[in-house]
């Protein structure tokens, strides 16, 4: 069992698409519960694989390794495997996928069979690139995501929907081409596709580990999205219907920071060194300039939107602090902003269900009327901007603590800048907060509003629960990292001797 | 001809005789019964793909030099007549409902699929210009088989003219590749030149010449000019075995004489062939974003990937790369023709009379019409841009990979560039399909809706489990003198 646990979790979902796709045109219902029902079994699978994982050892576990296609020296291989650095994103795919079915549930009415087969297959793609441990399947499963995400926001989006389709497709792909003929020139120089053993070989020149370095952060800078390469994401995020947006912003932007700390970081060390303060920079770019745009939205969603530019930013900082605590924090504020941003997605789609408008100034005082749905917003809020106690500040406090004992970053400036933007994020979030709930009830189309339902809060609850866990007593979480970053940091620091 | 010859040449004489056989038989065919020839070719086509199933696996060289039957051209040989039972299966239901059905139809398709065929296996010049002239005469007239309508004539006109002018460029080429080396055929060309024996100059300008030849044949730019006029006034069953049909032989040929006859001068033509491929994929790709006709669009498209499989040649010319270059270019010109018939198969089921039904906007709404025919559109234009998991992606992968194998990165750049542009283009049409509200007709037919089907459940089953046809192409080694 062991050998096909990770094949289970990750093709789970195929199956529950093709049940969708074979059942009557017109029983929509059973296509709902299908689709959460073989999610949520999804992510009983992927505790069952949890309780298998042993989070004392850093190295690749439950691994299934197989011959796939054989061409001349080539063997690529169908090769998946968990550790610490992967392990917390797959549950998070997993346990938001359920949540953003259920968020979805009378939000989409047309088409319902093909939302419910893309939005399955969109797991399959997301668990996949999270698990490949072989950079052509990597690829497949990288490249194979695109494609549900693209129709989910093209079909059931907003009015601008088709622009912002096409608009995120050819943005990612303009990255991942770039990256696939990366792969390529690894494979042909070191006749091998598997990551272990290509981080173990170890052996590329560091001049060409820099062409390689920039061509695999093309396509993941693009992902995450770090500034200048953002500019594709609002578009996506507003366009997108809340499910979309919901796995959009908590899993799929993992992809790209995922992608550095799996590929960038051990596979280049070298040039991940060399290249440290300038991620670092544009990461403390992305947070101020995230931040400072979020306060000046006026819409909702694209203040979230705007606000995971700055939240990734966090996480890139921590990454590329390139020590223990910097990519400790850095992979749970990944967790973090799944689970507030998620929220926050969720909660602007049950306003947005409600009154079709998302703009601030249509709202106010909603507090009077909707107590419950208010009280699950400001906690989600406290979250995203980091109040102690909530899962936001464990993440944030670590990554600052990272950079500011980092030496690949070398200046303390990086973490006071940051640091600035905790405070931005307090101030737009809170400024959101007031304009939505605060204030007097004075918008007549509000006062008939109703306070959320019990399927809403279903919605949110297993969230916030998880927000006070992760606030309050983090520990487990990074107990299930730490020896996989430990392990990497040594490497990093063999090449930080090197570089010097 | 002797005994070797003759079982070499076995399934394109199948064709051959096949075909005069069923000129006569279908004099015999009441005009209500044509649907009979149209089986009947099958039967033949069938007949010579058995025929090559059996024989792979050995390597005959024919005495004289003139024909060889080695894996490479089973491999190819076996594409084309799975290509045309598609075109049969295409046209089946097509060209009655135009109004054009004629038993010669099928009979023209089996001797341009026999010349293909002789395209394929030929390893002398003048044998490739002879297998040239069978494929290309029975589709001019095919191109022109709806006249009276204007577009078809224009059509057939257009390819005559240009495709003659092409044949001028080759055999002048073949003239002076002679005039260098006294010979014409491979071997002998290949022994004077390693001798250094020729007159270079000469041969430099034959071998140039050649490429034009062909350069026209797979559309090369800029000698793609015809291209697009041509594809959309054929009938679309005509355009869509077209496609693929003489793109491959043209290929074939391309890959043969330069591979095989001239691989001593491969450092003068590599080069050019590179800037070659390199405009081919830049400019077949920004002038298909301009297309508002499907037709048009699929023809810029198909130059597009000409320019992909071009990339091929001077990735070849390298050193040691040859061999997983030649096998990388078939495994990709199985993925094109694949999504490409598939493609086809679409635009004729949404074609309506009189060329109606052939603008993009005309697939508005054809998710909510027919979601699985949308799908399968869906997998042909992923495929063609190479995203996984298609036979296109799998085709793409093994291309770049010859062109880094052999150091060309700026070419792989410019491969990556085009395709995202591609990516444009293609979407458009998914975005219509699936975004865009509308109500088209479809028209449904058993064996085009079949020849869909195959063709989608083939890009993506060779995108998933490539590994068995992957080892079939790199064991098709091309027979080197």
């Amino acid at each position: 069992m062991n050998a096909w646990m990770l094949t289970l979790v990750t093709f789970f979902p195929l199956l529950g698409a093709l049940i969708v796709l074979v059942l009557p045109e017109k029983r929509s219902t059973a296509m709902r519960w299908t689709a959460f029902l073989f999610s949520l079994a999804t992510f009983g699978l992927s505790l069952w694989m949890l309780s298998m994982f042993d989070s004392s050892n850093p190295d690749l576990q439950l691994v299934t390794r197989l011959p796939w296609i054989r061409i001349s020296t080539w063997t690529i291989e169908y090769h998946l495997g968990l550790d610490g650095l992967s392990v917390l994103l797959v549950l998070l795919t997993t346990f938001l996928t359920p949540i953003a079915i259920l968020s979805t549930w009378t939000a989409v009415q047309e088409r319902v069979k093909a939302f419910m087969a893309f939005f399955l297959l969109l797991e399959v793609g997301m668990t996949g690139v999270f698990l490949a441990q072989d950079l052509f399947l990597f690829y497949i499963f990288w490249e194979f995501s695109l494609v549900p995400m693209y129709f989910l926001i093209g079909i059931w989006g907003g009015p601008k929907r088709m622009y912002a389709a096409i608009k995120f497709f050819l943005y990612t792909m303009a990255g991942s081409l770039l990256m696939l003929l990366a792969i390529l020139w690894l494979g042909i120089s070191a006749d091998t596709f598997s990551v272990p053993d290509l981080v173990a070989s170890g052996n590329i020149p560091a001049d060409i580990q820099t062409w390689l370095f920039l061509a695999f952060a093309a396509a993941f800078a693009i992902k995450v999205p770090m500034f200048p390469l953002h500019s594709w994401l609002p578009d996506a995020h507003v366009q997108a219907p809340t499910a979309g947006s919901v796995i959009l912003a908590g899993v799929m932007l993992k992809m790209g920071t995922y992608g550095f700390l799996r590929f960038n970081i051990p596979l280049f060390p070298e040039a991940a060194v060399k290249f440290a303060p300038w991620m670092g920079a544009l990461a403390v770019i992305g947070i101020l300039y995230g931040a400072a745009v979020s306060f000046s939205q006026q819409d909702v969603k694209k203040l979230v939107a705007y606000s995971s530019v700055s939240h990734l930013g966090f996480v890139m900082l921590g990454l590329f602090a390139l020590n223990t605590q910097g990519i400790q924090g850095g992979i749970l504020q990944m967790i973090n902003h799944g689970l507030s941003t998620g929220a926050l997605f969720i909660i602007v789609g049950m306003i947005y269900e409600r009154r079709h408008t998302r703009e601030m100034d249509a709202f106010g005082g909603l507090w009077k009327i909707m107590p419950v749905y208010g009280t699950l917003a400001l906690i989600v809020t406290l979250s995203s901007m980091g109040l102690p106690g909530l899962n936001g500040f464990v993440g944030e406090f670590t990554i600052l603590l990272g950079s500011f004992g980092s030496e690949a970053l070398g200046s303390v400036w990086f973490t006071a800048l940051a640091a600035g933007g905790v405070i931005l994020a307090a101030i737009y979030m809170l400024f959101m907060f007031q304009k939505l709930f605060l204030g007097k009830l004075d918008k007549d189309e509000n006062k008939a509003l109703k306070d959320i339902n019990a399927r809403e809060v279903l919605t949110l609850l297993p969230l916030i629960v998880l927000i006070f866990w992760i606030g309050l007593y983090p520990k487990p979480f990074f107990n299930l990292i730490s020896p996989a970053v430990e392990q990497l940091t040594q490497l990093l620091q063999t090449a930080a001797m090197v570089v010097k | 001809m002797d005994g070797i010859t003759l079982s070499a040449m076995l399934p394109a004489l199948i064709l051959i005789v096949w075909a005069c056989a069923l000129l006569i038989i279908d004099l015999f065919v009441p005009r209500k019964w044509e649907a009979i020839t149209a089986q009947l070719a099958a039967v033949g086509i069938l007949g010579a793909l058995l025929v090559c199933l059996l024989q792979t696996g050995g390597q005959i060289v024919s005495p004289d030099g003139m024909i060889v039957a080695d894996g490479y051209a089973a491999f190819l040989q076996v594409l084309f007549l799975f290509s045309g039972l598609i075109a049969i299966a295409q046209a089946y239901d097509y060209i009655r409902r135009t109004g054009i059905e004629r038993g010669e139809y099928y009979i023209l398709l089996l001797f341009t699929l026999a010349g293909m065929l002789i395209m394929a296996q030929s390893t002398n010049l003048v044998m490739i210009f002879l297998a040239l002239e069978v494929l290309s005469i029975p589709l001019y007239v095919l191109s022109g088989f709806a006249r009276p309508e204007l577009a078809s004539e224009e059509s057939a006109l257009k390819y005559f003219l240009l495709g003659a002018f092409a044949s001028g460029f080759f055999a002048f080429g073949i003239a002076m590749v002679y005039g260098g080396t006294g010979f014409v055929g491979f071997e002998e060309i290949v022994s004077v030149l390693s001798a250094q024996e020729a007159d270079l100059t000469l041969v430099l300008i034959g071998a140039g010449m050649i490429l034009v030849g062909l350069g026209f044949k797979v559309a090369a730019v800029p000698f793609h000019m015809w291209t697009p006029d041509v594809y959309e006034g054929a009938p679309s069953s005509v355009t869509s075995f077209m496609s693929v049909g003489a793109k491959v032989a043209g290929f074939a040929a391309l890959l043969r004489v330069f591979v095989a006859a001239f691989p001593d001068l491969a450092a003068s033509w590599g080069a050019v062939i590179a800037v070659l491929a390199s405009a081919t994929m830049i400019w077949g790709n920004i002038a298909a974003i301009a297309q508002n006709n499907i037709k048009r669009m699929l023809a810029y498209s198909s130059i597009a990937h000409a320019g992909y499989m071009l990339m091929i040649l001077p990735a070849a010319a390298s050193e040691g790369v040859a061999a997983s270059a030649v096998s990388g270019a078939i495994y990709y010109l199985l993925a094109y023709a694949v999504a490409n018939l598939g493609a086809w198969g679409v635009v004729i089921t949404l074609e309506k009379q009189e060329a109606k039904g052939l603008e993009l906007d005309d697939y508005n709404g054809l998710f909510s019409r027919s979601p699985w025919l949308a799908a399968a559109m869906t997998i042909f234009l992923l495929s063609l841009t190479g995203v996984p998991p298609t036979v296109g992606f799998t085709g793409k992968f093994f291309i770049f990979k010859a062109v880094l194998d052999a150091d060309l990165v700026w070419l792989a750049l410019i491969g990556v560039a085009a395709s995202l542009v591609s990516a444009f283009y293609y979407l458009r049409v998914v975005i219509n399909m699936f975004m865009k509200p509308g109500e088209p007709e479809i028209r449904r037919s058993v064996l085009l809706q079949a020849t869909v089907w195959v063709t989608a459940l083939a890009t993506l089953l060779l995108g998933i489990f490539p590994g068995s046809v992957l080892a079939l192409a790199e064991k098709a080694t091309m027979w080197l003198p």
